[in-house]
């Protein structure tokens, strides 16, 4: 029990609980709209974000020079987020080519400017794969902001999000600020990146997003209940997943990723079985009536 | 003392010289129909004549580039779109995420300023499911419901809302004949309880009895308004008894699939 009062630790599992519960309430805005590899572009475009932060605090002089890696993070995800929706409901044809390029633009503008900005790709790696075992109480603090804004946003504004990922003509004939709307889900996504990378780094990001939500998915069909069981899937997993490496060396971003894949075979695997199963009783009682 | 005018009857929806372009390709030419309350207008006319797209324009769905669209007399705004239920194209397999008969209806009463919908959403949302015969599909998944149920759940979501203009997008397209019945049954309700109908439709079926007005398009344009042919394949014959406000160099030639269906 010693383990859980280092505050290191504290912050870690903290910081693990939040991003689990939040990152499955866009994720499963994405997975309606069938946009789930949203994320990951949006993740590329974030790298060049903290590159860019990382030079903007190389030029300001700030003796650490990622203070302002997060809000550029923040800074480019939004903006990309904000094209490539404006591109979705113009229906801009040769939009996923567009998006390509962004995407792949980021990963090479990253690279680039942590060059400029004195630092290595090493310096990258904690955002390509995560680094939760340096979180301080700042980012612990921003974590907690970020997490709070999209609970409420994204908690709070669920029927008329449905509403529009579910059928965006029916939106408009009601009257409601579908583009407003629209622009909400990307902002929100660009911010739970944002999020999720310290934990799972930019390349694992979408997972975060997706896995609980797919997992969700295989049992229950409403999307209030999809909702509310991938947050509680997301948050077991980040937590199990810091938890277990705190005991074994294992990196703990891929370590939540493989965990949420096993996760969804078994779950798959025996939803399967019981369907089968109960196929057979009914065609058993058919027979035997 | 002077008598009193008579309330004017506003027109439900008023359609003036609309003309829709999508992707450089002028899809609609100057439209005019309208609709008054406890009036059933059917939109007909072929594949690829424009009625879908006229009905999208009237609900903001496509935006218009010439012509006027006024709802209960006003510019359409999230007010005036408030008193409208919408049933759009089935969309089989709609999105990624399943949701409940009663999510999709219960989305039914947001809109017209509310993000939110009412604390008795759940109850209303179940009572209207009910009234057209799926009360008991409410908690199941959408999209593993039958086409015709699922043309159901999406009426049942226009209905939650009390419209008082109901604008359906063909909505007996790959229905079952109890799910017609269904429709029918509610849409003569609607109509005696004074709700404006817009309706378009392939074919007259089940409807025939209910409909007023038919709106004829051909290739974006009006070619026919008036009463709705009751004798299937008369309106293409010469010979047929009702008025054309047209010059049509085609007249005579058969040229719409509406299919014998007494």
């Amino acid at each position: 029990m010693s383990l859980l009062t280092d505050p290191l630790v504290q912050r870690m599992l903290l910081v693990a609980l939040l991003v689990g519960l939040a990152a499955p309430i866009v994720g499963t805005y994405l997975v309606q709209r069938r946009m789930a590899l949203l994320g990951d572009g949006i993740g590329h475009v974030a790298l060049a974000g903290v590159a860019a932060g990382w030079l903007a605090g190389s030029w300001a002089g700030f003796a650490e020079r990622d203070a302002l890696a997060i809000p550029g993070a923040i800074v480019f995800a939004i903006a990309a987020a904000a094209i490539i929706e404006r591109m979705r409901s113009h229906g801009t044809t040769g939009a996923d080519v567009v998006m390509a390029i962004l995407f792949y633009g980021g990963i090479a503008a990253g690279v680039l400017l942590i060059g400029a900005a004195g630092g290595t790709n090493a310096n990258l790696l904690g955002y390509l794969f995560g680094s939760i075992s340096t979180v301080t109480w700042t980012d612990v603090w921003v974590t907690v902001g970020l997490a709070v804004v999209i609970l409420v946003v994204g908690l709070g504004l669920r029927q008329a999000l449905f509403a529009v990922t579910h059928d965006q003509e029916f939106a408009f004939s009601i009257g409601l600020p579908v583009r407003a709307l629209n622009m909400v889900v990307a902002v929100l996504a660009a911010v739970t990146i944002t999020v999720a990378m310290r934990v799972v780094g930019v390349l694992l990001v979408s997972a975060l997003m997706i896995l609980p939500v797919a997992i969700a998915q295989l049992l229950t069909r409403s999307f209030a209940r999809t909702m509310w069981l991938a947050m509680g899937i997301g948050a077991t997993l980040c937590v199990t997943g810091v938890g277990i490496t705190l005991e074994h060396n294992l990196q703990p971003g891929a370590l939540i990723v493989v965990l949420g894949v096993v996760l969804f075979l078994v779950v798959s695997i025996g939803t399967a079985l019981a369907r089968r199963r109960s196929r057979a009783t009914t065609s058993r009682t058919v027979v035997s009536s | 003392m002077p008598k009193p005018y008579p309330a004017p009857t506003t027109a439900a929806v008023d359609v003036a010289g609309v003309t829709v372009a999508l992707g450089g390709t002028q899809i609609l030419h100057g439209v005019d129909f309208g609709c008054a309350p406890g009036e059933v207008v059917a939109i007909m006319g072929g594949n690829g004549s424009g009625k879908s797209t006229l009905v999208r324009t009237v609900v903001g769905a496509i935006a218009h580039s010439t012509g006027d669209i006024r709802i209960f007399g006003e510019k359409p705004s999230r007010k005036t779109m408030g008193r409208v239920g919408y049933v759009p194209q089935r969309i089989s397999a709609a999105s990624g995420v399943s949701a409940t008969a009663r999510e999709v209806v219960s989305s039914g009463l947001l809109g017209g300023g509310h993000l939110r919908a009412p604390r008795d959403a759940r109850t209303r949302a179940e009572q209207t499911l009910a009234d057209m015969g799926i009360g008991n599909l409410a908690s199941k998944d959408v999209s593993r419901l039958s086409g015709g149920q699922q043309q159901r759940v999406l009426i049942a979501r226009a209905l939650v809302r009390n419209p008082e203009l109901l604008i359906l997008d063909e909505p007996m397209a790959g229905v079952d004949v109890p799910s017609q019945e269904a429709l029918a049954h509610a849409l003569d309700d609607r109509k005696k309880a004074g709700t404006a109908i817009v309706i378009v439709l392939h074919e007259l079926g089940a409807l025939a009895p209910l409909i007023d007005t038919a709106v004829v398009l051909e290739h974006g344009c009006v070619t026919h308004v008036g009463e709705p042919p009751r004798d299937l394949g008369v309106h293409a014959l010469p010979g047929h008894d009702h008025v054309h406000p047209h010059d049509d160099p085609h007249e005579g030639e058969p040229r719409l699939n509406w299919e014998v269906t007494s």
